[in-house]
């Protein structure tokens, strides 16, 4: 078990980092050089990969689009404030524990053989980061927004990844089977420690520039016709130019785009008052509504055009 | 470009990585042998003979924030590339740099001049734009001018202050720490059980759940973060407000301190310096433009936007020192306040003048500011800062 943990995901899936890419396109991925080339090395290395970026730039659909490529499962581990190993690690299945202690009593079982039953595998709750070192084919970790997350989880991650371990007192120490392909993903809710960015390769994922948003609306909606998918991403790539609290990310764009054709417009600058509706996908905030008028909205879809 | 040649005698690309780690961490990265290391093999994995595919598998690995990766494509130049190392041969164009020596030497006398001699530091408006003199009550003004005349700290802070500052700020800090953590902790009268231990104490009544031990949500320390005005205006409470931080931050290590005049400056670090007459030493150097001119609603606006974003949260303080005398429009204060409230901290200010008989928030800044504060209160000195300890508890 120990010996098979210390085995890298295997290398001749992954000629180059552009196949990587292609890869990522050909399911509905478009990944720009510098995230192509990290997931490579990640990949090749066997090191876990942080991404960062700002929310709904896609650092979380990268897992998801990998775990595809790759065809394995995805295992996600979602962070928080207050998350502790309990629901990260493992935890023991109290409720069968205690009827099992009754049911050894009137069996008039002895206390070993009591005390190792208690504390098998059967009783035990995989969480997410257990589950993951457990698996028969390396799965795609995700641990998504590491930052909500304390900092002492932040540690004791840190052991994780560096020897896809965990020791469990009851049982002894657990080795990984295989090694997941780890990513992380943050945007900056608190600054990562140092010792958490030196053991991840590191991508900054920032907003698509114009040609590839433009590739990543025509692969998701390719129903949209040519014209209005470049108005789209015109009068998306202006909007996050004005001074808003909340830019409107990858996500969001492709819901205002899922939007319009729903409602039906062949031109943004058709209709006003349907193009304010639709703005609800991409502007979440009261002040940010307050910002984009009808007016100033017609004046970047006339410049989007 | 073209690429960089080497000398006969170099020792191969495992020198030349190892050199360019140490160009980086010249460069602030901090980087160590096991990056070296980390960067050859992940060099191995790619067509390292082209340019940019070298760069961005450097870089995913020595980078670790999106400020060191913007910076990257610039160091990765500098240090491959002959035209980062050697100056090129290209024609020498001495029109433009005349042309650029030209406003250098303009924009070093645009802003106020340094002054010889002691000046009147206390002056708010050292440049002499008429309002002051013009108004026959006395009325006080900001000014916009940035000073550069250097201030010495030790001048105005001693280390004794420290040391007394450092005992009341532990004090209030202590009072402020009330938050809750979603976090538990074992504890005898906790309100949720925990199994954990339930069940191991169980073993020894054979089975019988007789203990039920307990675990609550442990209180969580909340983090304070103080802006100090250091302005002309200002000037005169600059002692015991440095004083005050400077305890604080050597009480208390998660907490952050920024300077402002016309510039924002952090100053956590170098307040933190073990000898305190080297931490005051380093501010001085830091607040280059202290007892000039204020923009405290520019200052705000950028703490809002860049600092705020990574160190304001819901279990955050915080704390401003200033007189609200601004020359930004009042409106730029009251729109940071918001925004800044809205990441769930709270906001004391901390205002100096309030302790004067009759004094009234009429300033503009100060009017704006005063319905996004939690408290607003009077300080001048170390005194009155003890003495806000009743007040934060009712926070």
């Amino acid at each position: 078990m120990g010996i098979g943990g210390r085995q890298r995901p295997p290398a001749q899936t992954m000629k180059d980092w552009r196949d990587l890419q292609s890869d990522f396109a050909r399911h509905g991925y478009v990944a720009a050089d510098d995230l192509s080339m990290a997931l490579h090395i990640a990949l090749a290395l066997g090191r876990p990969l942080l991404l960062e970026g700002e929310a709904g730039v896609g650092k979380t659909e990268v897992a998801r689009t990998l775990a595809a490529v790759k065809s394995t499962a995805l295992i996600r581990l979602q962070c928080y404030e207050g998350l502790d190993a309990a629901q990260a690690i493992y935890e023991w299945n109290y409720q069968r524990q205690l009827l099992a202690i009754r049911a050894s009593a009137e069996a008039g079982e002895t206390g070993r053989v009591v005390e190792a039953r208690l504390f098998s595998d059967e009783f035990l709750l995989e969480r997410p980061l257990l589950k993951a070192i457990r698996q028969p084919v390396s799965p795609v970790l995700l641990i998504d927004e590491i930052d909500r997350a304390d900092e002492e989880f932040e540690a004791y991650l840190l052991e994780v990844l560096s020897d896809y371990q965990i020791t469990v007192p009851e049982i002894g120490t657990i080795s990984a089977i295989t090694r997941p392909m780890v990513i992380l993903t943050a945007n900056g809710t608190r600054d990562l420690s140092d010792a958490l960015r030196r053991r991840c390769i590191y991508a900054h994922v920032g907003y698509p520039d114009r040609a590839t948003e433009l590739a990543i609306l025509r692969s998701r909606c390719p129903a949209l016709s040519d014209a209005l998918s470049r108005q789209i991403i015109g009068f998306v790539q202006a909007l996050r130019k004005e001074e808003l609290d909340k830019k409107p990310g990858v996500a969001e764009m492709l819901d205002f785009a899922a939007a319009l054709a729903g409602l039906g417009l062949a031109d943004l600058t058709d209709d006003p008052v349907v193009l304010q509706a639709a703005l609800g996908t991409l502007l979440k905030t009261q002040s940010d509504r307050a910002a984009v008028p009808t007016e100033v909205a017609q004046r970047i879809a006339g410049k989007a055009a | 470009m073209k690429p960089t040649r080497f000398a006969a005698r170099d020792d191969g690309p495992a020198a030349r990585v190892a050199g360019f780690m140490a160009h980086l961490r010249l460069n602030g990265f901090s980087l160590g042998v096991a990056e070296t290391e980390l960067a050859l093999a992940a060099l191995g994995q790619v067509e390292a003979t082209d340019a940019d595919t070298a760069r961005m598998a450097l870089q995913c690995v020595c980078a670790g924030s999106a400020e060191q990766a913007a910076r990257f494509p610039a160091l990765f130049d500098a240090y491959w590339r002959n035209g980062g190392r050697v100056r090129s041969k290209a024609v020498p164009t001495p029109v433009r740099t005349s042309m650029e020596r030209m406003q250098t030497s303009r924009t070093g006398n645009d802003n106020a001049a340094p002054s010889g001699g002691g000046g009147r530091i206390e002056a708010p408006d050292d440049g002499g734009e008429g309002e002051s003199e013009a108004g026959g009550e006395g009325k006080r003004v900001a000014s916009r001018l940035a000073n550069l005349m250097k201030k010495d700290l030790r001048e105005l802070v001693s280390a004794q202050d420290i040391r007394q500052a450092e005992a009341v700020a532990r004090r209030l800090g202590a009072v402020l720490c009330d938050r809750r953590s979603r976090r538990r902790r074992a504890a005898k009268r906790g309100q949720a059980i925990d199994f954990r231990r339930t069940i191991r104490a169980s073993l020894a009544t054979g089975g019988e759940p007789l203990d039920l031990r307990r675990k609550t949500r442990p209180d969580r320390a909340v983090r304070i973060v103080t802006l100090c005005d250091v302005s002309g205006s200002m000037l005169v409470y600059a002692r015991p407000f440095l004083a005050f931080l400077a305890g604080w931050m050597r009480a208390d290590p998660t907490s952050d301190a920024y300077l402002f005049h016309t510039r924002l400056v952090r100053i956590s670090d170098a307040l933190r310096d073990e000898d305190p007459l080297r931490a005051l030493n380093r501010v001085t150097l830091l607040a280059d433009g202290m007892g000039g001119g204020s923009k405290i609603g520019a200052a705000l606006a950028q703490f809002a936007v860049r600092d705020a974003r990574r160190i304001v949260g819901g279990r955050t303080v915080v704390v401003i020192l200033s007189d609200g005398y601004d020359s930004d429009p009042p409106a730029v204060i009251g729109a940071a306040l918001a925004k800044l409230k809205k990441r769930g901290c709270r906001i004391l200010w901390l205002n100096p003048l309030k302790g004067w008989a009759g004094y009234a928030p009429i300033a503009g800044a100060m009017a704006a500011a005063l319905p996004h504060l939690d408290l607003f209160a009077a300080a001048n000195t170390l005194a009155d800062l003890a003495a806000l300890e009743g007040e934060l508890s009712r926070l």
